[in-house]
């Protein structure tokens, strides 16, 4: 079983007649993704893939019935396409494009609160549910089916620790890629919940690295909602403090949250064992599931 | 991207922000006549874009010619954290009674734009931040609607902001997020904002910082960013130019990986086995071979690097595409700078395993394997 995409999900995918969108249509297609519809203003008629491709995704959602999107489109025209999808109350939007500038994802994220469609990312390596369907670029191969859910902010470091635990014959029931992005839709907090609710994930992995507070929002979540398992990991423990952080983002919360240190604390205040290696992670994930 | 402090002023004064008179000097002479036309007292100012310059010795504040000419030598040509002060600017001091701090940035936490107001400007806001936060206002900007002047103005009242100048400072706020949006800025911030005993407020500092991924829309600015390419540590403009994630470090072990997320977790794994990174580079999602070649390009100019670590987990990069890069790069030379160990997995790893010249690198098929003999390979030299 699986949290937000199954078999049964019909996707239109944004940009199905660029070079990214068209190649890993053909991807999700060939991994069993019920692909319904494309979407490109001026390529209205055209096929790609079989795949029927229309101007608008109200058209899309009007005659093929599409409840979820995937947004490979260009990063200037990437906002816009997230409004777009938004526009036609989808279930789910998922946008892999990088690059979004964050004053357009701040105007996207206001709209994301006035409407009922969940976004994840951008600049996500989608989600999968092992075996059903996959919704983005992740290597469909290295999944496998199974009884853990994983929820990450970083798209390599996912392959990674999932390489970990199908190698030991752990399979996954939905591994979500939520972006490693300022503003996203998604957060650590809402997949948690989502395999808390959901009755065949036994344990979960959370993948998370330095900056913002998302992980430490996370650890009180898990403190006060979360019976289902969780191990950690935290990227970044060696780097450099204050390479990257800007200055005004540094003193907007004035705390000392962000660093690994703080993040691996307060998972393991929560009760959440934080792996020093991915292969760490297995470990305690294989000791959950006995 | 960041702008340097005399283009960020220039862009605020534009806006209409009252900012010192100022010039641009890059020699003795320079800094000479700026002084005299301005007048003095005037600071001489570092233009290099590292917090702290004051405490660093990059700003003087001189009277006279001789001062200036001592500051100008002792600034112009020194080493700042790091980077080369190749300009100063010459600025009019300014006689103030008061020192704030206006800040706008993007509040990552609730995802809208906040406007911070303090009047303990002046000094690292950093430390206030952290050991008086409620001495900074915060008002959160719905990102639909921009600033409502009653936000700026009670931001500005919320500070505490002596009510002679509560107007003026409003009006900064104000103009400061129009310029934060329209110039799509990560941080638009100054301190200190001066207040003068004629109760007028002037911009001593400007930071202009500005989203890397909206300068396709900020066609000026880019212009500005070329024109301040000419200073800074030589290996982090060459990662500029190839267009590379890289953050320079003290260790031995180069690092190159593709994903922000799997990159760090590989300099986590060295320090975890004993050894010491001696940099950050992503490569990026996608790379193609002379990308590839170019990473170790890169980490083959540090002078510091014994050994290299590649680590790829291709999804939207080719396993195939990352090994011919590698071969492209190594084939080049006679004997091999540093060695290499290629860890390869994902997308087309297999094709990858069969194109890579296992004569020019050692290949291990895990993570943890690949780290720990570019350790031992690195310890090796060192024993040397």
């Amino acid at each position: 079983m699986s949290v937000l995409v199954d078999d049964d999900t019909r996707v239109v995918v944004q940009g199905i007649t660029g070079g990214e969108g068209k190649f890993h249509a053909e991807q999700m297609m060939e991994y069993g993704t019920n692909i319904v519809a494309g979407a490109v203003p001026g390529k209205g008629g055209q096929e790609v893939e079989g795949v029927p491709v229309y101007d608008t995704v109200h058209e899309a959602v009007d005659e093929e019935n599409a409840d979820t999107s995937v947004i490979f489109v260009p990063p200037a025209f990437a906002g816009d396409a997230v409004f777009e999808a938004l526009d036609t109350d989808l279930d789910l939007a998922v946008a892999i494009t990088e690059g979004i500038p964050t004053q357009d994802m701040a105007r996207v994220n206001k709209r994301l609160s006035e409407t009922d469609t969940r976004l994840i990312g951008p600049n996500c390596p989608g989600l999968i549910t092992p075996g059903e369907a996959k919704l983005g670029i992740l290597p469909g191969n290295i999944f496998a089916e199974g009884n853990v859910g994983l929820v990450s902010r970083s798209g390599t470091l996912t392959y990674q620790v999932v390489d970990s635990l199908t190698n030991r014959g752990i399979g996954q029931t939905t591994a979500i890629g939520i972006g490693g992005d300022p503003i996203i839709g998604t957060d650590f907090v809402d997949a948690l919940e989502l395999f808390e609710n959901d009755d065949d994930t036994d344990a979960i992995v959370m993948c998370g690295e330095i900056g913002g507070e998302d992980e430490e929002e996370a650890a009180a979540f898990i403190d006060e909602n979360v019976d289902t398992p969780v191990a950690g990991f935290i990227a970044g423990r060696t780097a450099p403090p204050g390479k990257r952080m800007g200055h005004a983002g540094a003193i907007v919360s004035g705390s000392g949250t962000g660093t690994a240190e703080s993040k691996i604390s307060a998972l393991n205040d929560a009760g959440v064992p934080v792996g020093d290696t991915p292969e760490e992670v297995a470990d305690h994930i294989e000791e959950f599931l006995g | 991207m960041k702008l340097h402090e005399y283009q960020a002023k220039q862009v605020f004064a534009d806006a209409g922000i009252p900012t010192p008179e100022s010039q641009l000097a890059s020699d003795v002479d320079g800094v000479l006549t700026a002084a005299r036309e301005i007048g003095y007292p005037v600071a001489v100012k570092a233009q290099v874009q590292v917090g702290g310059r004051g405490k660093a010795g990059g700003i003087e504040l001189v009277d006279d010619d001789d001062e200036a000419r001592e500051a100008a030598e002792s600034i112009i040509g020194m080493d700042l954290k790091g980077y080369r002060v190749d300009q100063v600017l010459v600025e009019g001091a300014v006689d103030f009674v008061d020192e704030l701090y206006v800040g706008i940035t993007m509040d990552r936490g609730e995802g809208k734009p906040v406007a911070m107001v303090s009047t303990k400007g002046g000094v690292n806001i950093e430390e206030v931040a952290e050991e008086d936060p409620d001495a900074i206002a915060r008002e959160h900007i719905d990102p639909s609607f921009g600033m409502h002047p009653y936000q700026a103005r009670k931001a500005v009242y919320d500070a505490g902001v002596d009510g002679a100048v509560a107007r003026d400072v409003s009006n900064v706020l104000m103009t400061l997020y129009d310029l934060w949006e329209n110039r799509d800025g990560s941080d638009a911030e100054i301190n200190p904002l001066m207040v003068t005993g004629d109760d007028e407020v002037i911009a001593a500092d400007a930071v202009m910082n500005i989203d890397e991924d909206a300068l396709f829309r900020q066609p000026e600015l880019a212009e500005m960013e070329a024109e301040a390419a000419g200073s800074g540590d030589e290996l982090e403009q060459k990662a500029d130019e190839y267009g590379f994630d890289y953050v320079r470090l003290e260790g031995n072990t180069g690092i190159i990986g593709n994903g922000a997320g799997l990159v760090m977790t590989t300099l986590d794994l060295v320090d975890h086995y004993g050894g010491e990174p001696a940099n950050f580079l992503d490569v990026g999602g996608g790379a193609k071979a002379e990308r590839i070649a170019n990473a170790l390009d890169m980490v083959f100019s540090d002078d510091n690097v014994d050994s290299v670590v590649f680590n790829i987990f291709g999804g939207i990069t080719r396993g195939d595409e990352v090994a011919r890069g590698i071969n492209e790069a190594l084939e080049q030379f006679d004997e091999i700078p540093k060695p290499v160990v290629v860890r390869l997995a994902g997308t087309n790893w297999e094709e990858g395993m069969e194109i890579l010249n296992e004569d020019l690198v050692t290949v291990e098929q895990t993570l943890e394997d690949a780290v720990q003999r570019a350790v031992e390979y690195a310890e090796e030299v060192n024993d040397q």
